[in-house]
C-alpha cells in the first residue's frame, strides 16, 4: 500500500538525515527505507487482513455447523431448492478467475502491461458473471419466498404467487452502470481521450458480462412457469425427494403425472398433507425421518423413489399418535417460555417439526435460507469490494504503474481475490450439495 | 524531582538539531493540516482528544447512576433537571439506557482505543525508531472509522437511546425498541478501526524496526501493544459478524439467535464473549506495557525479568481467547465444559501475576522518583491486583453461581478496567505529556490528581464488592434499604473520583499555556522518544536513532547544572567510588 506524504514539507526532505534519499523512487513511500520492506509491509499487512476476513467468516461457518448438527433433515431438504448447475458454473468461473488472476500478477512481474491489463478484466469479467447468475438464483428464491425464518412465505400450493420481478431490480444498478460505462466510452472516443477510451472500452466488456451471467442463469434456472421441469430433470434422487416434499407437485401436470405414478400412497399422502398443514413442506421431512429410524444423513438418497416413499409413509402413520402426543408437549413448552423449548435434546427438538405452529415451522426452514442469504450474501459483497479495487488495478495497470520492482498491489489484490474464491469453494458443497 | 541527582559536567548529548518550531505540531500550519495529516503523532493526538471526550460522556452518564442510586427508590433520574430532558419515560428505562450508553461508550470508543490508539500511535514507531506506521493512510481511515463510529452511538443516544446492556444480549436486542441497529453498528464500524489499528502496529513492529532494534531490545510497551494488536486482529472479526447477524435478525429475524424464530441466545453469547472476553485484554496489555515503561523509567532501574514480561504479554494474548466461557457459567452450559472454562481461566492468572512481581522486583532496591506517573503506577499496581485476585472468586464455579451479575462482578471489572487501564492512561498521559506536547505540568497537581483517584475509586467501589457478595444485583434502578449505606458511600466515592479526574484534566491543559519548554529527556527514559526533542520532530529520527538497550539507565545521569537528564558517553562515565549507588542498576 503506496503512501506518499502529502504533507511532507520540502525543507524536511532537503536535511538528507535520513540517508537514503539518493535514489527514492516514485512508488515508494516515504516512510520506507527500500521497496523490498514495503513490499513486505504490504505483502503482511495483506495477509493479516485476510486472516480478519477468515475469522468474519468463521462466525457464519460456525452458526451454519451448529444449526446443521441440531436440524440435519433441514439442511439437506433445503439444499434441494438451490440449483446446482449454477452453484457449479460460478465456481469454475471464480476458479478460472483466480488462474487469470495470478497470471495477471506474472505479468505485471514481467513488465507485460497489455497482458496485465487484459488478464485483469477478464479476472472482473468472471466476477461480474458470477454475481449475474446469482442474481438471477437469488431472484428467483426471492420470488418463491424462499426467505430467512422471520419472512419466509414459502407456500407449496402456490410456489410462485405474483409479485415483482426481482430480477428486474437487482439488474437495475447494472443497467444503470453499463448505460454509464457506455457513453463514457463513446464520449471518450469522439473526444479523442485516449486513456479514458483505454480504461472505459474493457469496463464496458465487463459491464455487458454482468448479463452475460444472467442469461447464462436464465437459461440454466427454470422458468416460474415450469420450474417442475426442473425438479423431474434434476435427477432421480431429487425427484423422489421433491415428488415427496416438494410443493412443485402440485398445480402442475408434469409432476402430477409423476406422483401419481408413484401410487395411491403418495396421492393419500399429498392429500394428507393438505389437510394437516396446508403450508407444510420441507419441515415435514424431519417427523417422517424420526419415525422411519433411517440415520439423517443422506442415505436415502440412493434408494428406488416409490420404496422409499412408502417406507416414510408407513412410519409416518406408525408413529403419528406419538407425534401428536410429542406436539401437544412442544405447544405448552413453547407457551411456557421459548428459551426452554430450545434446549432440547434432538429427539424432541425433531418433533418441533410436526407442530403445526406457523412461526416455529416457518423458521424450522427458514434457518437454512437465512444462513444461505448471510453466507453467501456477504460473499457477494466481497465480490463487489473486489469488483471495486480490480477496476482500480485495471486503471492502474493501463497506466503502466507497475513494473518489475513494484507490483505490490497486484499481488495484494490476488490474494484478497483467491480468498473470496476460496470462501466459495467451502460454501458451493456446504450449501448445494447437501444430499 | 529526582532523588537520583548527580552532579556532573557532562557532555550534553541534548538533540540540538531542530529549533522548537520545527516540530510535528508547527510543520504546518491550519484546520486541514490536521484532518489530511498521515502523521501518526498527530493521529494520537486527535485519538487522545476523541477518547477524553468519549470519556467525558460515559463518565457523566456514570455521575448519574451514582446519583440515582443514592436512595433505595431511585432518586437522581427522578428529578425535574432530568424529567426535563427525558420526557415522560418510566423513569427506570431512563436508568437501563444510562447504564447501557454509559457502559457501550467506555468499552467501545474509550477504553480499547485509550492505550492502544491515543498513546500507541504516538509511541510505536518513535520507540521503533521508524518515521511513521507502515500505512498511514490506513491509520487516518481508522480515526475517521473511530469517528464515524461514534456518531452513530450518539445518534443512537439522541435517537432512542440503548438499553440492552453493552452485551447486547438475545433475545432482548431483537426485541428491544430502542436504537439497537444504531449502536450496533457503530460498534461494527468501531470493530474495524480497532482492527485496522492492530493490523498497522502488527506490520510495523514486524517490518519498519531500524537496524539494531531486535525483538528484545524492543521496549516492553512494544511488546505489549504486539500482544494487543494480535488480539485486535483475530478477535474484532468474529464480534464484527455477530453484530452484523444481530442486525439481520433484529430486520429479517434470520433465527439464528431469537429463540422465537428458533434461533439460540446462548449461541450469542458464544459468540459474542469470544469477542468480548479477549477484549478485555485489548483493554489491560496496553496498561502493562505503560505501566512496565512507568515502573522502570521512575525506579531507574533496569526492569527485572525482562523476557517474561515481554512473554507473559503474548501469552496472555493467546490463553484470552480460550476462556470465554467464564462469562457463560450460569447461561447452560455442560458441567464439563465450565469445568474446562474455569480451570483455563485460573491460568490466565500465571502470567498476570508474573508481570505483578516483576515490577515490584523492578521497584525493589531502585531509586524510585515518586513523580506523577510513578503514582499512577503504583496505584495501578494496587488497584489491578485487587481487581485481578478478585476474578479469581467469579472464575470458580461455586463461589460464580454466587456472585454472577451481581455488584461483585461490577466492583471487580471496575477494578480492572478504571483501577487498571484508566489509571494506567492516565499515568501514561503524564509520561509522555511533556513529550507529546513539550510542555510539562505541575507535579503538585499530578500527584494530587492521583490521589483524589485514588481514594475517590477505593470509595467507589470496594464497597460493591461487599454490596455483590451480600446479594445486590447489578443493572438495578432501585434496591432495598438494607444497601443504602454502601450505596450512598458507592456514589460520594464517585465523585470524588470525578473531581480526581477534573483536577488531572485541568493540570494537563493548563500546563499547555505555560511558557517553559521540557526537556527532551524528562524523566531520564532510555527508549528511544526519549532520544528526540519534545515535542518530536516531523519524521521523528533526523538521523538514524542508535538503539540501545531500552532499560540501560546507567548512561542516563541528573544533569543539575542544565537541570536535565543526560546521557554521558560511556567512557566519560563516572568512576565506580563517584557514582551513586542509586544512579544505576
Amino acid at each position: 500500500m503506496a503512501t506518499s506524504e502529502a504533507g511532507h514539507s520540502a525543507d524536511q526532505h532537503a536535511g538528507d538525515a535520513h540517508g537514503h534519499d539518493h535514489d527514492h523512487p516514485d512508488y515508494l513511500a516515504h516512510h520506507f527505507d527500500t521497496p523490498e520492506q514495503q513490499f513486505d509491509s504490504g505483502k503482511l499487512g495483506m495477509w493479516l487482513f485476510l486472516v480478519t476476513e477468515v475469522l468474519f467468516f468463521s462466525g457464519m461457518f460456525c452458526a451454519y455447523a451448529i444449526f446443521r448438527a441440531w436440524r440435519p433433515e433441514v439442511f439437506e431438504g433445503c439444499s434441494q431448492f438451490l440449483n446446482t448447475k449454477l452453484g457449479a458454473i460460478n465456481t469454475g468461473v471464480l476458479l478460472f478467475s483466480s488462474f487469470t488472476m495470478a497470471w495477471a500478477v506474472r505479468a505485471s512481474q514481467l513488465e507485460e502491461h497489455k497482458k496485465t491489463a487484459a488478464l485483469i478484466a477478464t479476472t472482473l469479467c468472471c466476477a461480474m458473471v458470477f454475481l449475474g447468475v446469482k442474481a438471477v438464483e437469488y431472484s428467483h428464491k426471492w420470488a418463491m419466498g424462499l426467505l430467512p425464518a422471520g419472512l419466509f412465505s414459502y407456500d407449496e400450493n402456490n410456489p410462485h404467487p405474483p409479485g415483482p420481478n426481482w430480477l428486474l431490480y437487482i439488474c437495475m444498478p447494472f443497467i444503470v452502470i453499463t448505460i454509464g460505462v457506455f457513453l463514457w466510452m463513446v464520449f471518450s472516443w469522439a473526444t479523442k481521450a485516449k486513456f479514458q477510451f483505454q480504461c472505459a472500452k474493457p469496463l464496458f466488456f465487463v459491464c455487458l458480462s454482468f448479463f452475460g451471467g444472467v442469461y447464462l442463469g436464465t437459461v440454466l434456472e427454470p422458468k416460474v412457469e415450469d420450474h417442475a421441469v426442473h425438479a423431474s430433470a434434476d435427477g432421480h434422487a431429487d425427484a423422489a425427494e421433491h415428488a415427496e416434499g416438494d410443493p412443485h407437485a402440485e398445480g402442475d401436470s408434469h409432476a402430477e403425472g409423476e406422483a401419481e405414478a408413484a401410487g395411491a400412497d403418495e396421492g393419500e399422502h399429498t392429500e394428507e398433507a393438505h389437510e394437516a398443514a396446508p403450508a407444510e413442506e420441507e419441515t415435514e421431512e424431519p417427523v417422517i425421518e424420526l419415525g422411519s429410524v433411517v440415520p439423517k444423513s443422506g442415505t436415502m438418497v440412493d434408494t428406488s423413489r416409490d420404496l422409499e416413499i412408502q417406507r416414510k409413509l408407513a412410519s409416518v402413520e406408525a408413529n403419528s399418535a406419538v407425534r401428536d402426543e410429542l406436539n401437544a408437549l412442544e405447544r405448552q413448552d413453547m407457551n411456557a417460555s421459548g428459551a426452554i423449548t430450545y434446549h432440547q435434546t434432538d429427539d424432541t427438538s425433531n418433533t418441533i417439526a410436526g407442530s403445526e405452529e406457523d412461526v416455529m415451522r416457518r423458521s424450522r426452514a427458514g434457518v437454512f435460507f437465512s444462513i444461505y442469504y448471510c453466507m453467501t450474501g456477504v460473499h457477494a459483497i466481497h465480490i463487489l469490494a473486489g469488483i471495486g479495487v480490480l477496476v482500480w488495478l485495471l486503471v492502474r495497470s493501463l497506466r503502466k504503474d507497475f513494473n518489475r520492482n513494484y507490483y505490490g498491489p497486484v499481488d495484494y489484490v490476488g490474494l484478497y481475490w483467491h480468498l473470496v474464491d476460496l470462501i466459495w469453494i467451502y460454501l458451493f458443497p456446504l450449501m448445494y450439495l447437501i444430499r | 524531582m529526582s532523588a537520583g541527582k548527580i552532579s556532573s559536567g557532562s557532555e550534553i548529548d541534548d538533540p540540538g538539531y531542530p529549533t522548537p518550531e520545527e516540530n510535528y505540531l508547527t510543520n504546518s500550519k491550519g484546520l486541514l493540516s490536521w484532518i489530511f495529516t498521515l502523521d501518526h503523532k498527530r493521529i494520537g493526538v486527535m485519538y487522545l482528544v476523541g477518547v477524553s471526550v468519549a470519556f467525558l460522556v460515559a463518565g457523566l452518564l456514570a455521575i448519574g447512576i451514582r446519583l440515582h442510586l443514592m436512595s433505595p427508590d431511585g432518586w437522581f433520574l427522578e428529578t425535574g433537571a432530568v424529567k426535563a430532558i427525558t420526557g415522560d419515560k418510566p423513569t427506570n428505562d431512563v436508568y437501563n439506557q444510562v447504564f447501557t450508553l454509559h457502559g457501550a461508550i467506555m468499552v467501545f470508543l474509550f477504553i480499547i482505543p485509550s492505550v492502544p490508539a491515543a498513546l500507541g500511535n504516538f509511541l510505536v514507531p518513535i520507540m521503533l525508531g521508524a518515521k511513521d506506521v507502515a500505512f498511514p493512510r490506513l491509520n487516518l481511515s481508522s480515526f475517521y472509522l473511530w469517528m464515524f463510529g461514534a456518531f452513530f452511538f450518539i445518534s443512537a443516544l439522541l435517537a432512542s437511546g440503548l438499553d440492552t446492556g453493552w452485551t447486547f444480549y438475545t433475545p432482548y436486542s431483537t426485541t428491544s425498541n430502542t436504537s439497537v441497529i444504531l449502536a450496533t453498528s457503530g460498534a461494527f464500524i468501531l470493530g474495524f478501526s480497532s482492527i485496522f489499528t492492530g493490523l498497522n502496529f502488527i506490520v510495523t513492529i514486524n517490518t519498519m524496526r531500524p537496524p539494531g532494534m531486535t525483538w528484545f531490545r524492543m521496549p516492553l510497551f512494544l511488546w505489549a501493544t504486539y500482544a494487543t494488536s494480535i488480539i485486535q486482529v483475530l478477535a474484532t472479526p468474529v464480534l464484527g459478524i455477530t453484530l452484523l447477524l444481530l442486525i439481520a435478525e433484529r430486520t429479517m429475524h434470520i433465527g439464528i439467535f431469537d429463540p422465537q424464530y428458533n434461533g439460540d441466545p446462548v449461541t450469542f453469547q458464544h459468540f459474542f464473549w469470544f469477542y468480548s472476553h479477549p477484549a478485555v485484554y485489548i483493554m489491560i496489555l496496553p496498561a502493562f506495557g505503560v505501566i512496565s515503561e512507568l515502573i522502570s523509567v521512575h525506579s531507574h532501574k533496569r526492569i527485572f525479568g525482562y523476557r517474561f514480561v515481554a512473554y507473559s504479554s503474548i501469552a496472555i494474548a493467546l490463553l484470552g481467547f480460550l476462556v470465554w466461557g467464564h462469562h457463560m457459567f450460569t447461561s447452560g452450559m455442560s458441567p464439563v465444559t465450565t469445568i474446562i472454562f474455569s480451570a483455563l481461566t485460573f491460568s490466565v492468572s500465571v502470567p498476570s501475576a508474573i508481570k505483578v512481581f516483576n515490577w515490584l522486583a523492578t521497584m525493589y532496591k531502585g531509586s524510585i522518583s515518586l513523580t506523577t506517573p510513578m503514582v499512577y503506577a503504583i496505584v495501578f499496581i494496587f488497584l489491578f491486583t485487587i481487581g485481578g485476585l478478585t476474578g479469581l472468586h467469579l472464575g470458580t464455579l461455586a463461589t460464580d453461581q454466587h456472585l454472577h451479575d451481581s455488584y461483585f462482578v461490577v466492583a471487580h471489572f471496575h477494578f480492572v478496567m478504571v483501577g487498571g487501564t484508566l489509571v494506567a492512561f492516565l499515568g501514561g498521559v503524564f509520561h509522555w505529556w511533556p513529550k507529546m506536547f513539550g510542555k510539562m505540568y505541575s507535579e503538585k497537581g499530578g500527584i494530587a490528581s492521583a490521589a483524589l483517584v485514588f481514594i475517590g475509586f477505593l470509595v467507589t467501589f470496594l464497597p460493591q464488592f461487599i454490596l455483590g457478595s451480600r446479594g445486590m444485583p447489578r443493572r438495578y434502578a432501585t434496591y432495598d434499604p438494607e444497601f443504602q449505606t454502601l450505596h450512598v458511600a458507592s456514589s460520594i466515592g464517585s465523585l470524588i473520583l470525578g473531581l480526581g479526574l477534573f483536577v488531572a484534566l485541568f493540570v494537563l491543559l493548563k500546563s499547555l499555556f505555560s511558557k517553559e519548554r521540557a526537556p527532551a529527556n524528562m524523566w531520564g527514559g532510555a527508549t528511544l522518544e526519549w532520544a528526540c526533542t519534545s515535542p518530536p520532530p516531523f519524521y521523528n529520527f533526523q538521523r538514524a536513532p542508535a538503539v540501545d538497550d531500552p532499560y540501560d539507565f546507567t548512561d542516563i545521569v541528573w544533569d543539575s547544572v542544565s537541570e536535565r537528564y543526560v546521557r554521558v558517553e560511556p567512557e566519560r562515565k563516572l568512576a565506580p567510588e563517584e557514582q551513586p549507588a542509586h544512579a544505576g542498576e
